[in-house]
């Protein structure tokens, strides 16, 4: 135990992905859908700065500050639609939103 | 410099074993309240991973831009949309156990993957990438405003469509 290994950074970052995708699956409140795709996307953010640190490159740095505008303009959209479906149907359950149900 | 990675890996383990059971939380409690307040430390635990990954410019981004803005937006979300505030015990579906078969399926070939292929590879002890000024920051910043300043352009048009397409959206008077 005398070397950062890139294996404990990237099986945390897989760790983190996957407890995001069980979030993404299993909850019912939009709000909460929106925190667990957070969760992956900052997962992602380790793995790019794990190859970057790896590589000496710093293009990982650069995407993973992307990665972050990309976040913030999701969530932002996200939560204005989380909003707008409240407003017409009093409700941010994600069962309650099947008009478009065949 | 063994002993500074011995601290280094003593302060990952620490770290990740709080972001992990912190991430738990946020995908499990039925308190919607206490899932961001755990999101929070996730959050702040990714930027401490950023620090040992020698990231700090993007370290200082993540707690500006997530724990700053990101959070401070889904609490509104939660206040605005009148979740119950407390326990609520209706906020997991009923097939959740797909969602549990799911990502254990992908945990193990991910981590099979990457067990397989890095092995035992460390990462280089010396992490600054010092072409510019002998610091990461200074070596991002020329990167963005070099090699990278098309998509950094366009990164800056999308922020303001979603900005424009937000207030359109959640506007009231239609």
């Amino acid at each position: 135990m005398d070397d950062l290994l890139v294996n404990q950074f990237l099986l945390l970052g897989a760790i983190l992905f996957c407890i995001g995708v069980y979030g993404v699956i299993a909850r019912k409140n939009t709000v909460l859908v929106l925190m667990s795709i957070e969760l992956i996307l900052n997962a992602v953010n380790i793995n790019m700065l794990t190859f970057g640190a790896m590589h000496g490159d710093i293009t990982g740095s650069v995407f993973a500050l992307f990665i972050i505008a990309v976040a913030a303009a999701e969530v932002g959209v996200g939560l204005a639609m989380v909003l707008i479906i409240y407003r017409n149907r009093s409700s941010v359950d994600l069962d309650d939103v099947d008009s478009m149900r065949g | 410099m063994i002993a500074a990675q011995v601290a280094q890996n003593i302060f990952f383990y620490v770290i990740a074993a709080v972001m992990v059971g912190a991430a738990i939380v946020v995908v499990t409690n039925r308190n919607i309240v206490r899932s961001a307040l755990a999101l929070i430390v996730v959050f702040a635990g990714v930027a401490a991973q950023f620090i040992i990954l020698a990231a700090e410019f993007v370290a200082v981004t993540q707690v500006l831009v997530y724990i700053g803005a990101i959070m401070v937006l889904v609490l509104f979300g939660i206040m605005l949309t009148r979740s119950k505030i407390g326990r609520d015990p209706d906020s997991t579906n009923e097939h959740w156990w797909v969602g549990v078969i799911t990502a254990l399926l992908l945990l193990g070939v991910m981590g099979y993957a990457t067990i397989d292929y890095f092995g035992d590879d460390p990462l280089p002890a010396e992490r600054q990438i010092a072409e510019v000024n002998g610091s990461n920051t200074a070596t991002v910043s020329d990167a963005i405003f070099g090699q990278y300043l098309v998509p950094f352009e366009i990164i800056s048009v999308l922020l303001l469509a979603a900005l424009v397409g937000a207030i359109v959206i959640a506007r009231k008077d239609r």
